[in-house]
């Protein structure tokens, strides 16, 4: 079995040589034949695995790495604790499931579509419960929007603190949800809906989690979803059945929902006083501070994807979006916010989603500061950590939407840093 | 998307060729009046082609101006949305059944404001302390004060605008009802629901009373819950961040000489480590904002010099012996156990809490703690006499739920082999 690895070793060090020649060169030259093209390989030779060796594939293993992560000192307990979105390592828009986020209160659950209920009542004409089949039945809708936790980025507030985009800006996903318009189910109840009353919904798990929206946001796009980029929910999720609430704190998209209540005030729970709630700096509190507003981080190059490949042609990527639209535009700083051009967007039109941007550049080799700046439709602009701060403080924990700076210097490691 | 883009190309190209035709021909020694034909030519042809280019140009913007328009009229068309919206029978579908009133009961439990919702029943400080240590103690203390990183639900009194607010049910909470309506739905962790109305009751009026909110003779229920005045209830405004900071931040943004000079002011605080098995390792970063350039318009100050790579240290020689082998696991057991203390007690005096006491759990039969009300699963497994060995409970604690269909243990399980060995050399040292 020995022999079988020697060539690819071998074409390895000597692929790594060809590599390091060109990089001083300025241009691609080889030193010699390279044995990947010039030696039979293994996997050009023998055959490959059968179809069904996984009857749900994985990622290859040499992608292994590209995981979901926490950080254990963040909380008491993994069962009501968070990890992150591998952000650097992803491109495109789409979050998959098995790589998103997970944020639990008490921990993820296991509950089977036969056993799920939903009930609706309170200020409702007819108190309903609806089983997953019932669910099925009701015409339904296909949307793109990115989840994002209130408290992304909230460990950044006091200062630079955690050196990688995963964990600075990684409690965030970007599915395509398939599920009912909340309104709907609304109307099904003959719920009371002028616009001074309240939803309260709530989760089927220990934690219980419960949020009161307005009616005018649960009538406008709030879904009640069990598919997330074609197949189900996953369980960490909220299978089957979740809330949706675009552009709003991922708190309120109430995973294992069970109850749907119809009120004539907020329910002020635990997680809407206690928690993500914004202390500003007098001591005071803002509540009720649902939207995320527009927001922006650049991915690659980032304390975890290093700049490998030396000066020359270099893609700059990050990711852009907004709870109140559409991204209209995004500038690039390389040097710490003096000079800003404006990035190419990758596909546009979807409405609290996120947005993939790129700035196609020539690297000189010399360090740089990187920054995005994201604009959304409502022509919000994204924030200073120094505009933040003067506003709010340092204490907010929620809600920090601050330009990101990664100084990156002449080998190419990008580093979290805070500017003047 | 458009194509328009396009046009661009071949009236550049087009450009390129001609003009390269044309120094190919000046090579080879043609009599100058023919060159300055040519010359007169190439500028004639270089015009026509940037004429072309120009109205490619305004051809490619007229056409991209269309679609946009085209995309606007989609838009408004379709409600902003991208996919026609689900039609909506308002109300006629006909779908789900009639909630009964005992469903309705069973899980309308919440708790608003004014009070409305809370049941029948009372509780007072001192049987309130006494539930309260049964119950909530093992992570909030017995005064409330939280162990390690849970939840602190007393004191903090005016520190709300200090460095670190400590935000507690005194200092923080605006309304009495959240605090009743969570014990009573999702409290104590691992068990939530358990709890009666009157040990709710109670376990709210030992919080209150260990916020010196209320006395020592207090006793909480519907009619005095009206009495009690939370301390910070006027301590909360309404999302106010469309005067406050929208108006201010929706401005055409600086593109050029936004500002003279930046430093970098502060480097990351931790380095992150992300090994293969998953997770990450913080370590504090003792690199220093000193050694890096200020940026200006012209670029950095200066490059620094390579850092040097680190100098690996030698790997430490085994020359540990048994004893600190042992201590260096039985401590890092004693860290693992944390990730079970919240339901779990071991050591002198340990009583049942969520889960069974672990004193001599190492060789004794499973599911025979006395007094404590074991899953099915368990039960069965105590019937057929199975012991807890290090093997059996290393299976059971990397995953629970596979080991033991059924098991009311909400944990799901230790993942690094070190872990479980550390864990069960931990509580072997508790007798076997």
């Amino acid at each position: 079995m020995d022999d079988m690895f020697k060539p690819s070793r071998r074409a390895f060090l000597r692929g790594s040589a060809a590599v390091a020649a060109g990089s001083v060169a300025g241009a691609a030259s080889a030193s010699g034949p390279d044995p990947l093209i010039t030696e039979l390989q293994d996997w050009a030779s023998y055959t490959g695995v059968g179809v069904d060796e996984t009857p749900y594939g994985m990622p290859i293993s040499f992608e292994s790495h590209v995981v979901r992560r926490n950080v254990e000192w963040l909380t008491a307990s993994p069962i009501s604790s968070i990890n992150f979105t591998p952000i650097h390592a992803l491109d495109g828009t789409i979050t998959p499931q098995g790589c998103a986020f997970e944020r639990h209160h008490s921990g993820a659950i296991e509950l089977s579509k036969p056993d799920y209920r939903l009930m609706i009542n309170g200020l409702v004409d007819q108190p309903l419960v609806f089983t997953y089949d019932d669910l099925m039945r009701f015409p339904r809708e296909n949307h793109v929007y990115f989840c994002e936790c209130a408290a992304n980025t909230g460990m950044e507030w006091a200062g630079a603190q955690l050196n990688g985009v995963q964990f600075t800006h990684g409690m965030i996903h970007n599915m395509e949800y398939t599920g009912v318009p909340l309104r709907t189910l609304l109307k099904e109840a003959g719920a009371d809906i002028s616009s001074d009353k309240w939803v309260y919904v709530e989760g089927a798990d220990a934690s219980s989690n419960g949020r009161s929206i307005p009616m005018e946001k649960a009538l406008d796009d709030v879904l009640v979803a069990f598919k997330a980029n074609g197949e189900a929910l996953r369980m960490e999720h909220g299978y089957p059945v979740r809330l949706v609430v675009p552009g709003w704190e991922g708190n309120m998209w109430v995973k294992w929902l069970r109850r749907i209540e119809v009120t004539d005030m907020a329910v002020e729970s635990r997680e809407e006083t206690s928690k993500y709630t914004d202390v500003l700096e007098d001591g005071t509190a803002r509540k009720w501070t649902w939207e995320m507003d527009a927001k922006s981080v650049i991915t690659s190059p980032s304390p975890q994807m290093p700049i490998t490949h030396g000066k020359g042609p270099l893609v700059v990527s990050g990711l852009a979006w907004s709870g109140h639209g559409k991204i209209t535009r995004v500038d690039v700083s390389k040097d710490g916010g003096i000079t800003w051009e404006t990035a190419r967007l990758g596909k546009q039109g979807d409405t609290k989603a996120l947005t993939r941007f790129y700035l196609d550049m020539d690297w000189d080799g010399a360090p740089m500061l990187l920054q995005s700046r994201a604009m959304d439709d409502t022509g919000y602009v994204q924030p200073t950590k120094e505009q933040l701060r003067e506003q709010r403080g340092e204490n907010s924990v929620y809600h920090n939407n601050c330009i990101q700076t990664w100084y990156v210097n002449a080998e190419g490691i990008a580093e979290n840093v805070e500017v003047s | 998307m458009s194509k328009s883009p396009n046009f661009l190309i071949p009236a550049l190209g087009g450009t390129a060729l001609v003009l390269g035709a044309a120094f190919a021909l000046m090579n080879r020694d043609y009599a100058a009046d023919k060159i300055d034909t040519l010359e007169t030519r190439v500028e004639q042809v270089s015009a026509q082609a940037t004429s072309a280019t120009e109205k490619a140009r305004a051809e490619a913007a007229r056409a991209a101006e269309l679609e946009q328009q085209v995309a606007e009229i989609q838009a408004v068309a379709s409600g902003g949305l991208i996919a026609e919206p689900a039609p909506d029978a308002d109300g006629r579908y006909g779908l789900g059944r009639a909630a009964l009133p005992e469903e309705i009961a069973a899980w309308d439990v919440d708790v608003l404001p004014d009070g409305r919702g809370l049941p029948e029943g009372s509780g007072d400080v001192w049987t309130g302390e006494e539930v309260f240590v049964d119950n909530c103690a093992s992570c909030h203390g017995d005064f409330a004060e939280g162990v390690d990183n849970w939840p602190v639900l007393a004191g903090g009194f005016d520190t709300l605008a200090d460095k670190d607010p400590v935000k507690t049910v005194g200092s923080y909470w605006p309304y009495l009802s959240t605090v009743w309506d969570y014990v009573h739905r999702s409290m104590p962790f691992g068990g939530a629901g358990t709890l009666t109305n009157d040990e709710t009751y109670a376990i709210v009026a030992y919080i209150l009373y260990s916020n010196d909110m209320v006395d020592d003779d207090f006793v909480l229920s519907r009619e005095t819950f009206t009495d009690v005045e939370m301390h910070n209830a006027d301590g909360f405004v309404v999302d106010d961040r469309a005067q406050t900071e929208y108006a201010e931040w929706r401005t055409e943004p600086c593109m050029e000489n936004c500002k003279d000079e930046v430093e970098i002011t502060m480097r990351s605080v931790f380095l992150v480590e992300t090994p293969p098995e998953g997770g990450s390792n913080s370590i504090m970063n003792p690199a220093k904002v000193d050694d890096l350039p200020s940026f200006t318009a012209d670029g950095p100050s200066f490059i620094p010099a390579a850092a040097p790579k680190p100098i690996e240290a030698p790997a430490p020689e085994a020359t540990q012996t048994a004893a600190t082998d042992d201590d260096a696991m039985l401590k890092h057991g004693e860290k693992v156990f944390k990730k079970c203390a919240a339901c779990h007690a071991v050591g002198d005096g340990a009583k049942n809490k969520v889960g069974p006491q672990l004193n001599g759990v190492m060789g004794r039969t499973m599911g025979s703690v006395e007094g404590f009300k074991y899953s099915n699963g368990f039960a069965e497994a105590n019937a057929e006499g199975k012991t807890w060995t290090p093997e059996e409970m290393a299976a059971f604690l990397a995953k629970p739920k596979t080991y033991m269909k059924g098991t009311k243990m909400a944990f799901a399980g230790l993942k690094k082999d070190e872990d479980l060995a550390a864990i069960n050399a931990y509580l072997a040292s508790f007798g076997n």
